[in-house]
């Protein structure tokens, strides 16, 4: 089967019925920046985005995903540098264990794309489905905010 | 702050909010974390657990289970070559005698809680290990239980082990208790329930192991304590330096990854079968697995004068070990030294006690016991004020510790104690009142105070060491084995040698945390790694200063007074410099080191008698208040904080953006244990093992956190800091509950305080 991850085809073999995407991601093509952290669709740990949308892969069936684009967080990074997004999460202090972070960019990327000038409110109730146990997750909003306000918070 | 030491000005990068090295890492999820690690023939683990909270083992047969596809090894506790786990005091200290606690690596016999590993499974992938788990045949016969300890301790209750069921007990009396409630203008009595608690880390416990060369079992995982190689070692049965343990960087450990998770299985699986082994626990099996906080039933007796000065307090508590000892008489020794609060109490009683029952154990979470009192103490402060009529921020401003006052254990403080200014301010924070939304909404605003100690108890004789080096192009290396738990201890200590050593932040690597490779520096809890192994790397950086500049001052014809060590050179007064390349070129030739081991030893003592109030218990304690705004719907009982304020004196803040993250996400911590965190247990058997019924706080259940960090100069770590990893968690639940008083006058005492608890002490529900 093919699969289409952050813009490169890669081959695996036809999995299972009931094999996750999480588990072909992270035990077959040894993707490793998708983290699991509850394994039941609750944490958000292993959101990647498909076809622009995040998603839980460790509830998502690897055999729905035949042909659609998945989106990791080592697609983000533009021109071997990192996504200002990204570069808004350091400068904001929003990485303390960095384990929820690369589904909290993801899930964030997709609702800007819905919502490009949001409040604090909509920010947090869009990372709902992001757990953060180190945070309190004021700075995570705090970056999220710079970015879509800068654009790329380069200021 | 009179009696305050001025922070130390002119520094360049200490006291900078600057980025954490280790966060661009993570965004770009580089971050190899334990279970990104993968080895060519690598055999995966499954631990098989008891489904019963008490129960003889009647037959334990791996026969069927060996014969299982894939498999490579089954073991249970008679393979174990020392079957035997101690629990007491990991790190770098000395025993503490009577305090020792083991527990069996696999079960011996019988089960004394759900979730006791029982069997130890090795196959080629992890399904096949799950099938083997199943095919283990173990036949239980159910014994009696117990699953509170007041039921514990009763006579005639089941013992959970032979040694009785009290496994500790700590008192202090100080003052004449009887004259103090004679004085006194008002007397409260309150009684208070807390909660069983999981860590509930995003990353769950993980590890990969394998034998090295010249035999060294490696281990590489998640854990706050690498010194745990020497408990390996023991269960193994070989020498303690044939064991390495590699920390990665954590997904985050809050006190739960203190105790040995995966590491002894890995070993013994690796050393069995001679493979690469890896273990990585769901978060079902973490749940169920893992220490929790412990629950206390705490009763408060409380006097004060009319003017609200506290004259007498009468306390109790009592505390739930689970099933084994892990860390529990140390926990309540903080419960015991903290439970009066950091307050003036000229007559106090405490009488603490922690009993063994057939529920989950507990062990280390942050706050360590020192967290449960402040729903305590700070409930009956505000009940005090409230009967006088006096105002919350003056009431704890009249009794608050001063510099030089002595604590009902007989500690003197020594340094400042900022609690007036620290309630004051964050009082102020929650600005002008917010109006209720609608006429059956209600608002309040409660107060919380706290102090939580950090650094170790003072005879475990504490030290860090840290490891400093230039290489010959004048870029920096750090050792240090202290794990970085995601607060940013290895980016601290990166900080604090550029600011010594005038390297550039970008100029500078840090190893941490490998048992073989970094100078040892002890565990990452009881907020204590920026102090301890701060303070080792400031000494290793200032003498590794010192054994350089005279080399500058001869190569300049300078007095080493009249050099600066800034921006990658050493610059005299008179505008000359020398590079770094040119003086390590010359340091070679004239045969001085570059590099030099810093080691720091914490102010030690020996044990005292609490009961006698003998003296000196802990290093330091950093203090905090907290202050919320809260609605409550009086139609549901639910309860919302519109606002949140958290003040602590940190001393000095070595980063000030890690700081702040301490505080905002140690109080969105304890809102959680405040509002909804709980374990739940039906005579044992734990109802929350996934993440769909054990709730922490999302984005949107908690608002933001205004981070108040205040400096007095004083605190026993570099640059004089204070500890900041566990303080901010202990006075949310007492904040809420006083905020709701204020707002409704019903007073909750047991926690979590969900809409039910809230409705029922409105009369909604009976």
């Amino acid at each position: 089967m093919k699969l289409l991850i952050n813009g490169r085809t890669r081959e695996v073999e036809a999995p299972a019925a009931d094999q996750t995407l999480l588990g072909v991601l992270r035990d077959t093509l040894g993707i490793f920046d998708v983290k699991e952290g509850c394994g039941e669709g609750v944490c958000g740990a292993c959101t990647v985005l498909l076809d622009g949308r995040p998603i839980s892969s460790c509830l998502f069936l690897a055999a729905a995903v035949r042909g659609r684009a998945i989106v990791t967080v080592k697609g983000l990074e533009r021109e071997g540098g990192l996504h200002p997004l990204q570069e808004a999460f350091v400068r904001h202090g929003a990485v303390q264990c960095g384990f929820c972070t690369p589904g909290m960019l993801l899930t964030a990327l997709a609702f800007l794309e819905t919502n490009p000038r949001p409040d604090r409110d909509e920010i947090r109730h869009a990372l709902e489905g992001n757990l953060c146990r180190c945070t309190g997750y004021a700075k995570i909003v705090d970056a999220i905010e710079a970015y879509a306000r800068n654009g790329d918070d380069r200021g | 702050m009179a009696d305050a030491t001025a922070v130390e000005s002119g520094l360049r990068v200490v006291g900078r909010p600057i980025p954490r090295h280790d966060a661009r890492d993570k965004v770009a999820a580089a971050t190899a974390y334990a279970a990104d690690f993968a080895l060519p023939g690598m055999l995966h683990a499954f631990v098989l657990r008891s489904p019963y909270p008490s129960a003889k083992i009647v037959r334990l047969d791996t026969a069927r289970a060996l014969a299982t596809p894939g498999v490579a090894a089954v073991l249970t506790a008679r393979d174990v070559p020392r079957n035997a786990l101690s629990t007491d005091v990991p790190g770098q200290t000395t025993t503490v005698g009577p305090l020792r606690a083991t527990l069996h690596v696999l079960a011996e016999g019988r089960v004394r809680h759900q979730g006791e590993p029982v069997a130890l499974i090795a196959a080629e992938t992890l399904a096949q290990a799950r099938a083997a788990a199943e095919a283990v045949d173990v036949e239980y016969a159910p014994l009696p239980a117990v699953f509170s300890p007041s039921e514990a301790l009763a006579p005639g209750a089941p013992a959970v082990h032979d040694s009785g069921n009290l496994l500790a007990q700590w008192r202090i009396a100080r003052g004449d208790l009887a004259a103090g409630f004679a004085r006194a203008a008002v007397v409260v009595e309150g009684e208070y329930v807390t909660q069983f608690v999981d860590s509930a880390y995003l990353e769950p416990e993980s590890g990969v192991a394998w034998i090295d060369s010249d035999g060294v079992i490696t281990i590489r995982l998640s854990t706050q304590v690498i010194e745990h190689f020497r408990d390996v070692a023991e269960v193994l049965d070989v020498p303690q330096n044939r064991v390495r343990v590699i920390g990665t960087y954590l997904g985050g450990g809050f006190g739960g990854k203190e105790d040995v998770t995966v590491e002894v299985y890995l070993g013994l699986l690796a050393l069995r079968t001679g493979r690469p082994v890896k273990m990585v626990w769901t978060r079902q099996e973490s749940l169920l697995g893992r220490a929790k906080r412990h629950p206390y039933r705490l009763r408060y007796r409380t006097g004060a004068l009319s003017t609200g000065e506290i004259v007498a307090q009468e306390i109790d508590l009592l505390g739930d070990s689970g099933a084994y000892a892990y860390l529990s008489a140390l926990v309540l020794l903080y419960s015991t030294v903290t439970a009066a609060g950091p307050y003036r109490t000229p007559a106090v009683s405490v009488t603490a006690r922690v009993a063994y029952t057939n529920n989950p154990p507990t062990s280390a979470m942050r706050g360590f016991g020192a967290m449960q009192t402040v729903f305590g103490y700070e409930s009956q402060m505000e009940r005090v004020a409230r009967a006088l009529g006096l105002d919350p921020v003056r009431v704890r401003a009249v009794n608050a510790l001063r510099k030089g006052d002595t604590l009902p254990v007989g500690q003197v403080m020594e340094t400042h104690v900022a609690l007036p200014e620290l309630a004051a301010r964050a009082w102020e924070a929650l600005g002008t009142p917010t109006s209720p939304r609608a006429p059956h909404v209600k608002i309040g605003r409660g107060l919380a105070c706290n102090f939580q100690p950090y650094g170790r108890i003072v005879w475990l004789h504490d030290w860090s060491s840290a490891w400093i080096g230039f290489e010959m192009d004048g870029s920096l290396v750090v050792r240090c084995g202290a794990p970085d738990v995601g607060g940013g201890q290895a980016s601290s200590l990166v900080q604090i040698a550029s600011e010594v050593l005038g390297v550039p932040l970008e100029r500078i690597v840090v190893h941490v945390s490998d048992s073989a490779l970094t100078p040892l520096s002890g565990t990452t809890t009881a907020s204590r790694q920026l102090y301890m192994s701060g303070n080792a790397c400031l000494k290793a950086a200032r003498e590794l200063r010192a054994q350089l500049l005279p080399v500058a001052a001869r190569m300049l014809d300078v007095a080493v007074e009249a050099l600066e060590m800034v921006d990658g050179e050493v610059v005299a007064t008179d505008g000359r410099s020398v590079s770094l390349r040119n003086l390590l070129a010359q340091c070679a030739r004239a045969s001085v080191p570059r590099s030099h081991l810093g080691v720091y030893h914490a102010p030690s003592g020996e044990p005292v008698d609490l009961h006698a109030g003998a003296g000196k218990v802990f290093p330091d304690y950093t203090f905090g208040a907290h202050a919320a705004e809260v609605e409550v719907d009086t139609e549901t009982g639910e309860v919302r904080v519109l606002r949140y304020a958290a003040a602590h004196d940190v001393g000095r803040a070595i980063n000030p953006q890690s700081v702040e993250g301490q505080i905002q996400g140690g109080a969105v911590q304890g809102l959680g244990y405040g509002l909804m965190e709980e374990v739940v247990l039906e005579d044992g058997i734990n109802l929350t093992t996934s993440f769909a019924s054990y709730l922490i706080p999302t984005a949107a259940d908690v608002p933001d956190v205004e981070a108040i960090v205040l400096e007095s100069g004083e605190g026993l770590g570099p640059f004089h800091a204070r500890g900041i990893g566990e303080p901010p968690i202990g006075p949310p639940a007492a904040a809420i509950a006083n905020a709701i008083e204020a707002a409704t006058g019903a007073r909750i005492t047991r926690l979590p305080i969900t809409a039910e608890r809230v409705a029922r002490a409105l009369g909604l529900v009976s």
